[in-house]
C-alpha cells in the first residue's frame, strides 16, 4: 500500500488478545490520533473529498 | 536458433510416436510479425509448424491449469518455474508433464521495435543475435541485446529449472544484475509523487484484462473483478476501479510471480504492469530470500509460517 501511495501511517497493523483491553484502548486511541493528524483521505475515493465537503454545505 | 528447433521437433516427434504424450505445447509463427503464437500439436504433422526465436515470450504455463492428458511442453526459464508453481498449487501433476527445456537468451521487445518505426513492419528475421526488422521503405538490423524485453534484460533464470529433454547446452547466467532498479526509485519517492507515478502508468488502462489472461498466476475459475454476487470492485474505467483491479491481481501474484513479461507483453497499451508485481517479487526476495518457481519441494512463504518471520509492521 505504501508503494502504491498511501501514507505510511494511514495502515496500522496489531496483534491484540481479547484479554488485552488496555493494549486495545492505546491503540485504538493511537490510529485515531495519527490518522487526524493526516486528515481526511485523498486517495482511493471516487469522488474527491473537497466535492463531497460542498455539496453537503 | 536453426538448432534449437530442429532439436525441438525432434524430441516432440519421438515422445507423440512413442505415445508418451497426447499433445505438445510450443509455437508457432502468428499472423503478424514478433507475435509467435501457442501452438498444441496432437500429431506429427502439427509439430512441422513448430518455430523457435525470440518472439516467444508467451508463458507456456499459462496452458497447463487443470489439464487431464499427458502433456510435452515447450519452457524456457520462466515457463519452467511457473510450470513450478502451477505443480506445488496443484493445478498439473509432475507426472502428467514431459518438460522439453530451452534454454534461453531473452526475448525481443516488439513494442519498442515498432516504436522505432513510422509504418507498420513486415517482416522480422535473426541471425546470430542481430535482428533485421523489414517494411516498406526502411530495412534495418538491430542488435538483439539492445531491444530485449526489460524482464529478460534482468534474468537471472535463463535455463528451465525443471526439464526433462534440454534442446541444447545451458546457456551462461547473467550475472551482477541489478534486478531492482525501478522499485528502489519508487520507494525513494513521497507519498504524493509515489501516487502519481501509478495514476500515469493506469491512464491509458482500457480494463481489457489481457494482462490476466496471459498470466499463468491468474487461474481462478471467476476472477473477482468478473465477480457480481458480491461485486468487489467497479466495472467502469474510474482511476479508482483500475487501480484496485491492478493492485490487487498483483497481490493475488505475491510469492507466485515470476516476472516473466506475459502481462506486459500482453498489454494492447503498452502499460508497464510489472510495476505492481515487482515490488511484491522484491519484498519476497528481501525479507523471505524467496523466488517463486525454483523447486516443487519448497513451500512459498505465503503458505507455510516460520517463527523468524518479519513481522515488525506489527504493533
Amino acid at each position: 500500500m505504501e508503494h502504491m501511495g498511501v501514507e505510511p501511517d494511514r495502515i496500522q497493523f496489531s496483534w491484540i488478545s481479547s484479554a488485552e483491553s488496555t493494549k486495545f484502548v492505546n491503540v485504538v486511541n493511537e490510529v485515531t490520533k495519527t490518522i487526524k493528524a493526516l486528515g481526511p483521505n485523498k486517495n482511493f475515493v471516487k469522488r474527491p473529498v473537497e466535492e463531497t465537503v460542498s455539496k453537503v454545505a | 536458433m536453426l538448432e534449437y528447433i530442429n532439436k525441438i521437433k525432434e524430441i516432440s516427434t519421438k515422445l507423440l510416436e512413442e505415445k508418451k504424450v497426447d499433445m505438445i505445447v510450443g509455437f508457432r509463427k502468428g499472423s503478424l510479425p514478433m507475435m509467435n503464437e501457442p501452438c498444441f500439436a496432437k500429431n506429427t504433422e502439427d509439430i512441422q509448424s513448430f518455430v523457435w526465436d525470440s518472439n516467444c515470450g508467451i508463458n507456456l504455463a499459462n496452458y497447463l491449469t487443470n489439464r487431464k492428458e499427458k502433456i510435452g511442453i515447450v519452457a524456457k526459464g520462466c515457463d519452467s518455474r511457473n510450470i513450478v508453481t502451477h505443480i506445488i498449487e496443484n493445478k498439473i501433476n509432475r507426472d502428467q508433464l514431459t518438460i522439453i527445456g530451452v534454454p534461453c537468451k531473452g526475448m525481443i521487445d516488439r513494442k519498442m521495435i515498432s516504436d522505432m518505426f513510422d509504418s507498420e513492419i513486415t517482416e522480422v528475421t535473426e541471425n546470430n543475435g542481430k535482428i533485421t526488422v523489414k517494411g516498406n521503405g526502411f530495412d534495418k538490423t538491430l542488435e538483439k541485446t539492445e531491444v530485449l524485453q526489460e524482464n529478460c534484460a534482468i534474468c537471472i533464470h535463463r535455463n528451465p529449472v525443471i526439464y526433462d529433454e534440454l534442446v541444447a547446452k545451458e546457456v551462461e547466467e547473467q550475472k551482477d544484475v541489478d534486478r531492482y532498479e525501478d522499485v528502489r526509485n519508487i520507494e525513494a519517492m513521497s507519498p504524493e509523487d509515489k501516487w502519481k507515478t501509478f495514476d500515469d502508468l493506469l491512464k491509458t488502462c482500457i480494463r481489457c484484462y489481457a494482462c490476466r489472461n496471459a498470466c499463468p498466476l491468474c487461474y481462478c475459475p471467476t476472477c473477482f473483478v468478473d465477480e457480481a454476487k458480491p461485486q468487489w470492485v467497479g466495472k467502469s474505467q474510474d482511476p479508482t476501479d483500475t487501480r484496485t483491479f491492478h493492485f490487487l491481481r498483483a497481490f493475488h501474484c505475491a510469492g507466485r510471480c515470476t516476472d516473466c513479461g506475459a502481462c506486459v507483453r500482453a498489454c494492447p497499451m503498452g502499460i508497464n504492469v510489472r510495476a505492481f508485481t515487482k515490488k511484491l517479487e522484491k519484498d519476497c526476495f528481501e525479507l523471505f530470500n524467496w523466488e517463486a518457481g525454483l523447486s516443487i519441494e519448497e513451500r512459498p512463504p505465503l503458505d507455510t509460517f516460520k517463527p523468524g518471520d518479519p513481522d515488525e509492521f506489527i504493533k
